[in-house]
Formats: structure tokens, C-alpha cells, sequence
């Protein structure tokens, strides 16, 4: 028998079991049964948009990685998972050529180009997202469907008006009043917080988005960090800046009728475009829920997650940087210059 | 797991225990094989200089490489028989070093023990005892203990503690010699705090040998020990085992950054070595034997084989059935820490705890990808340090800009390459910073 060769490699010698594309394709699954509901309520079109998304960005990142010379990245899962959630902020009316054109500018521009996966300093699906806001500015902000009430929820209370605007919209442009005559009884908090409303595809159901990302708080996927303090800064803030005076603001209106939970769980907390020491995600977390209500309550936009956090993703090298591990211990003392 | 057991505060990760097979079977003696190569090095630092010669008779036990000065521990002839020869020896850690190549003779008689009452010696003369007979950590370092037991001047040891944490996967051989010999692991403790002149000793033992920590609390007792010495089970966690961690379980003192354990008071030995050192002082026996566990599903049968320095490892497979094709990595030592070698011609040496024959599914194959900055190795790192950034610099070739994220505080644990996501080899680029930065000077 011909000598045995044996693998030498330096220790150690034992790997865990989870690996980044275990990791993406575990958020992909935690966001799709928010993906189920939007198809019922919306319409199985939404599915063909989500294809699209999902389409172009695997194509977006396996044209552009061979023009680049890189390998091959498509089964990463991290371009499936930006198609994903491209798709999540997109109202689901839009045309089908917006998810593509959103994808190839998340993936080549705001991805690739400043180095793929683990180099980009902008969360790539939400720079689609700014970039389709910029070029497409009617569809993203008209192309809302008012979604088909369900058997179960007519026996609620219904509401008095049937608006095809986001809740937010109404919040922002009609006053809480006309929010509360809309939204305000049993059947209206009932379709918010399920995610029978209009909104982006992605965005509509709190109960759902808090199971996806309960679970991946569960598998340790993601901390609790960037989530709690990005949902407790809003929800304060919508308190303190009331409409009506100091301490008197609408918290829920905020909590549940825009995109926050999706942000929260799955946007702000991206590996790549957000800190990595615990304090540095509260901070993190807080400044997303600060410049949302920011932008919600004194800005042109009725909704304020997608650019609050994008603003935020330049602040994270910022904060890395100045948030760094605990050591140890300190160095010894009275020993000058530490052997090299 | 009782969440109310103590561990060290900061990172760690549980990798795999595997330690099922080779946990419950009982030392086995190795017969003695046709040659032992003995390294005249087996630790960082000098070299043993030979004091034999070709064709020269040796007895078992007798002194055939000694070291001047410097670091350095005495080595002794495994065996009764002729020297064949001065020769090298590939050591994974050290490349070749000079060795003795010995044969046995079959018929000479087994060493006979010198019983020596060590109660009434004077602890300079037992520390004398502990360095002529060349005992080193058996741990895995190999570290001489005669130099651990005199710490700098200046420095005042209060406590004494016995590491019998184990926490590498496979290896049981601590374990067994917890369980097995747990009245000489008790008089080893106790000689080693006459040494240092302390009250207190700990043995420190993880809770997943459960047995090992009743067996030395009975022995702890037997002896009348009882107040004086304590056993301590901690929490599973690696890398336990490691002396700041282990510190830091038991007294939550924290070794300072560039600092020895006796800048907090502390001397640390493993059971294994309190062993050799219970051997060494009251029987007379100088260090040449140890226990090895050989594990992973690439070999024929597990064992944990009491075996002599200079064996070789094809000695110890072959005397369980040999490797099964499945195998594709030979590790000595445990898994995180270990050396893979190329082939199974390395001898055993006083620091070897573990032969490990593993196949493909127990081992990490394939490439790495690029960082997600998803900051589990912030996480694991039981230092404190940026495993993270130091890679991503040395993938760069920026070695100097390592440093700041705590390169030098590094003990190459490894927790970091097992936790990462992406595959990198994260301690591997810590290495290769360290080796280049000090070639550079």
C-alpha cells in the first residue's frame, strides 16, 4: 500500500457548524412568512415581484463578480437575500422593471463595487430602495394596494373610511384624528398589527416580522441590542413629541403602521453595515429610532426607516472603531515596552 | 449544566466534546516497542546536550541529555538497552531537534522505585528532586516545572492550583489519571504546595467528569486534606484549561497583559504533572512515561495508552488496529490547539496528550470567504482581543497594523476560527503576524 498522505493544516482543527450561508438563507426563511401574507392580502403578484427582486440581484452578482474576475458568490445566499428584502420595501403596485433596476443598483453599485459582501458600508437593499425613491418617485410613493379584509376580521368593528394610503401617510398628512377615525376601533388596530394595511410588501405585519426575528434571536443570528433600542427610541419619541404638547404623542400609530419592525429586526441589524460590541449596537439602535422620528415628525417623508438607517450605517465604522472589546486584563505595569 | 458553577467571565466557546469512547476506558500499557527516539527537546528552549554516545548501555530511568542553563528540562532513557545512535526527530511545533535513539533490551528488569519520606525534605531539596528528574507541563506546553515553581523575585504565590480541566474534545487523559491515580494527583498537589510554601491549592475540574471530581474529593479527604485542598468544578467552557482563564474561573484574579501567573499570586500545574512530580520526589522516578489518549473515528479503537518519551506514533496506532481509510488528519494534541503532522513517524514526548486520527466529517475542510463583520470572534475571544481586524489587516499584508487589536495578547486558543461563520482561519492570520512581525525585528 502506497503511504498514506495526511491533510496538514494548522489548528484548529474543529469548526462550528454555522456558516455565512447558513446564516442567509436562515434570515431568508424568517422573512417569509410576512412574504405568504402580502401575497393573500395583496395578490400573488407580489410573488412575481419577490421573483424578480430575487432574480436580478443573483444575476446582478454572478454578471458582475465574472466582469469583475471574482468568483462565483450567488449560493452565499447574501444576493438572494438583498432581492429579498429589496422586494420588502417596494409597495406592491409597482411595475416589475422597478425590482430589477433596484436589484442591479443594490448589488453592483452598493455592494460590488465597493467590495462585496463584508465590504459595503450601505445596507445594499435599502440603497435600492433610496436609489428607486430618487428615479421612480411615483410609483414608490402611489403604487399602495388596499388590501382585502379577511372573513375572520369582519366581524370587528369595521372603519369608517376605506383610504388607499399607508397609515402613516395618514398619520402625517391627515393628523392623528383622521389616523384614529380610520384605524382607531378594534377591526383598525387588528389590520395593523396583523398586516392587513397598506404598505410595502415587506413591511405590513408586526406579528409576523416579531416571529421572524424572534427566531433569529433565538438561533443567535442577531442580538437583542439593535432591535430593543431602536423600537424603545421611537416609541419614546413619538411620546415626547406629541402632536398636542410634550408627553402626549400617539405611540402605537408609530410602533405598528410603518416599516419598523421590519427595519428593526432585519434591516438595522446587518452584520456588515452595523457595529459588533453590544453598547455600540444600543447606540446604534437608538440613533435609527432618533432620526425615524425625526424624519416622520419634522421631515417631507411620511416614513423615515429606510434613510435612518442607512444614515446610520455610516456612523457604524465610527462607532467599531470607538467601541472596542473589553480586554482581559490591562497590561502589566512597570514593564516598559512589551516584547514583539 | 448547574448555571450556578463558576467559569471565566470573558468569551469562550463549546466545541464538540467527543469525549464518550476514550472517557470510560481504563489506562492501558503500552508494550514496549522495538526502538525509542528520544527528542533532546520537546519544549521551547534550549536544547538537552547529549551525555551518551553510540553503542553506550543505558538503564531505565538513567539521565542522557541534561541542559546547562538557560530554559530547559533533563530527559531520561526510556528503557534499559543500547544507544543506536544520536539522530533527529521531526517535533511539530519545533521542526527537527537531536535525538536518542535507544534500543531496549527485553530482559532487563522494570525500574525500582526509590520510596523517599518527601514530608521531611526541605522544599529547595524536593524542587532540586523535580528538576533532576526533567518534569515538564504535561499539559501540552511542556513548559519545565522547576522554573514555573520559582517565580520571579518580588512576587508573592498565595494559592496553588491543579489544572485538571481537560477542556480540549477527545482527549481523556487527565481524566483518567483523575480517576486512576487520584491519590497521587492529591500527594503531587500536596508536594507542590510544600514547593511554593502556600496554604491553599485548588484543583480545578470541569463538571463534565463528574466521577474524576467525586474520586479526588474522596482522595482529598483520605488524606486529611480536607479544609486545605479544594476541588472545584467549573462550567464546560473552552479554553478553560488555559492558565489566565483557569485563574481567572477559580480566584477571578486576571493575569495582567504580558504578565505570569505570579503576578497574581498563582502557580498553575496540570494534574498530570502533579503526577510526574508525585513520582519524580517520592518514588524516585524521573519523567519518561506519560499517558496519551488516541481518539477519532480514524482509528481502529480508542485508547488511552500509558506510553514512554521516544515511542512512536505508528507504535501507538498500530497496537490498536492500525488507522481506517476514512482518516484524513493525524493531530497530536487536542483539536483546537494540536499540530496536524504529515505522517505518523513523531515520538511521543512528555507534553504529548493526544494522538487524534479524524476523518473528514470530524474535521474543517474547504476554503474561507470574506469577513461579514458579524462579530462572533469579538464574542470568543477569551482575551478581550479583535481576531477580526487582525485578519483582515494580515490578509492585506499589513502586519504592523495588528498589533493595536492585541496580537501579542494572543494565545493561539483558536476559539475564534471556530466560531467564524465565513471559515476564515482567524488564528492562522494571527500566527503568520506574529512570525512576520518578529523575523522583522
Amino acid at each position: 500500500m502506497a503511504e498514506k498522505l495526511w491533510r496538514v493544516t494548522m489548528s484548529p482543527h474543529l469548526r462550528d457548524g454555522t456558516s455565512t450561508s447558513s446564516i442567509m438563507w436562515t434570515v431568508f426563511c424568517a422573512l417569509l412568512p410576512q412574504l405568504g401574507l402580502s401575497a393573500w392580502v395583496f395578490g400573488p403578484r407580489v410573488l412575481l415581484l419577490a421573483g424578480v427582486s430575487i432574480g436580478s440581484a443573483l444575476l446582478a452578482e454572478w454578471a458582475v463578480r465574472k466582469a469583475m474576475g471574482r468568483d462565483n458568490t450567488v449560493t452565499d445566499g447574501s444576493a438572494a437575500l438583498t432581492g429579498l428584502l429589496l422586494a420588502y420595501v417596494l409597495p406592491p403596485g409597482v411595475p416589475l422593471d422597478l425590482p430589477f433596476w433596484g436589484a442591479v443598483f443594490s448589488v453592483c453599485i452598493a455592494k460590488q463595487l465597493f467590495g462585496g459582501l463584508g465590504f459595503n458600508f450601505f445596507n445594499p437593499a435599502l440603497m435600492g430602495r433610496a436609489f428607486l425613491a430618487v428615479g421612480f418617485p411615483v410609483a414608490m410613493t402611489t403604487a399602495w394596494i388596499m388590501p382585502q379584509f379577511p372573513g375572520f376580521l369582519s366581524s370587528l368593528a369595521a372603519p369608517d373610511a376605506v383610504a388607499t394610503a399607508t397609515p402613516l401617510y395618514v398619520l402625517k398628512h391627515a393628523g392623528l384624528a383622521e389616523f384614529l377615525r380610520e384605524f382607531g376601533n378594534s377591526r383598525g388596530w387588528a389590520a395593523l398589527i396583523l398586516g392587513f394595511r397598506p404598505g410595502c410588501i415587506g413591511e405590513t405585519s408586526p406579528v409576523l416580522l416579531l416571529l421572524g426575528g424572534g427566531w433569529l434571536l433565538y438561533k443567535r443570528i442577531i442580538t437583542w441590542h439593535v432591535p430593543a433600542s431602536m423600537l424603545a427610541a421611537v416609541a419614546l419619541l413619538a411620546w415626547v413629541f406629541g402632536p398636542e404638547g410634550w408627553f402626549t404623542g400617539p405611540v402605537l400609530p408609530h410602533l405598528f403602521s410603518g416599516g419598523l419592525f421590519l427595519g428593526a429586526f432585519f434591516m438595522a441589524t446587518d452584520y456588515v453595515t452595523s457595529p459588533s460590541r453590544p453598547r455600540a449596537k444600543l447606540i446604534f439602535g437608538a440613533g435609527c429610532g432618533a432620526l425615524t422620528m425625526l424624519i416622520r415628525l419634522k421631515g417631507g417623508y411620511p416614513e423615515g426607516v429606510c434613510y435612518a438607517i442607512l444614515l446610520m450605517n455610516c456612523l457604524s465604522p465610527v462607532l467599531d472603531d470607538w467601541i472596542r472589546p473589553r480586554r482581559f486584563a490591562p497590561p502589566l505595569q512597570c514593564e516598559p515596552g512589551k516584547k514583539p | 449544566m448547574s448555571s450556578t458553577l463558576r467559569t471565566f467571565s470573558l468569551g469562550g466557546v463549546h466545541p464538540p466534546g467527543r469525549k464518550a469512547p476514550a472517557a470510560g476506558l481504563a489506562i492501558e500499557v503500552l508494550p514496549a516497542p522495538a526502538e525509542y527516539v528520544v527528542p533532546l527537546l520537546q519544549h521551547c528552549g534550549a536544547p538537552a546536550m547529549p551525555l551518551v554516545k553510540k553503542g553506550e548501555a543505558v538503564a531505565e530511568g538513567q539521565c542522557i541529555g541534561a541542559v546547562e542553563k538557560g530554559l530547559g528540562a533533563s530527559v531520561h532513557s526510556p528503557c534499559t538497552g543500547k544507544v543506536t545512535g544520536l539522530t533527529r526527530t521531526p517535533n511539530p511545533f519545533l521542526g527537527l531537534v537531536p535525538a536518542v535513539a535507544i534500543e531496549p533490551d527485553p530482559e532487563a528488569a522494570p525500574f525500582a522505585p526509590l520510596p523517599t519520606d518527601w514530608e521531611a525534605m526541605e522544599a529547595c531539596d524536593i524542587l532540586g528532586r523535580i528538576k533532576a528528574a526533567g518534569v515538564v507541563g504535561m499539559g501540552g506546553a511542556g513548559f519545565p516545572t522547576h522554573i514555573k515553581l520559582c517565580p520571579p523575585p518580588g512576587l508573592t504565590v498565595d494559592t496553588f492550583i491543579a489544572n485538571g480541566v481537560e477542556c480540549e474534545s477527545y482527549l481523556a487523559a487527565d481524566h483518567r489519571l483523575m480517576l486512576e491515580r487520584t491519590a497521587d494527583v492529591v500527594q503531587g498537589v500536596r508536594i507542590l504546595r510544600k514547593v511554593l510554601g502556600v496554604e491553599r491549592a485548588l484543583i480545578g475540574v470541569e463538571a463534565n467528569k463528574p466521577d474524576a471530581i467525586a474520586a479526588l474529593l474522596a482522595a482529598v479527604e483520605a488524606a486529611g486534606e480536607g479544609g486545605r485542598i479544594s476541588v472545584e468544578p467549573l462550567a464546560v467552557k473552552y479554553p478553560q484549561g488555559s492558565e489566565k482563564q483557569l485563574i481567572s474561573a477559580l480566584t477571578g484574579r486576571n493575569v495582567p497583559a504580558g504578565g505570569l501567573p505570579a503576578h497574581v499570586g498563582c502557580v498553575v500545574q496540570n494534574v498530570g504533572t502533579c503526577v510526574a512530580v508525585y513520582e519524580a520526589v517520592a518514588l524516585g522516578r524521573p519523567c519518561y512515561e506519560r499517558v496519551v489518549t488516541v481518539a477519532g473515528a480514524g482509528v481502529a479503537r480508542p485508547a488511552n495508552l500509558l506510553c514512554r518519551v521516544g515511542t512512536s506514533v505508528q507504535n501507538l496506532v498500530d497496537h490498536l488496529g492500525g488507522v481506517r481509510d476514512e482518516a484524513v488528519k493525524c493531530v497530536l494534541g487536542g483539536p483546537m490547539m494540536g499540530l496536524a503532522v504529515q505522517n505518523l513517524d513523531y515520538r511521543v514526548t512528555k507534553a504529548t496528550s493526544g494522538v487524534l486520527l479524524l476523518t473528514a466529517d470530524e474535521t474543517e475542510t474547504g476554503g474561507f470567504g470574506p469577513c461579514i463583520r458579524c462579530g462572533r470572534c469579538l464574542d470568543a475571544c477569551p482575551m478581550g482581543l479583535e481576531p477580526r481586524d487582525i485578519s483582515i489587516y494580515a490578509e492585506r499584508g499589513r502586519f504592523a497594523d495588528t498589533a493595536r487589536f492585541g496580537l501579542w495578547d494572543c494565545f493561539e486558543c483558536g476559539s475564534c476560527a471556530y466560531v467564524c461563520p465565513a471559515k476564515r482561519p482567524l488564528v492562522q492570520f494571527i500566527r503568520a503576524s506574529k512570525l512576520r512581525l518578529r523575523c522583522r525585528g
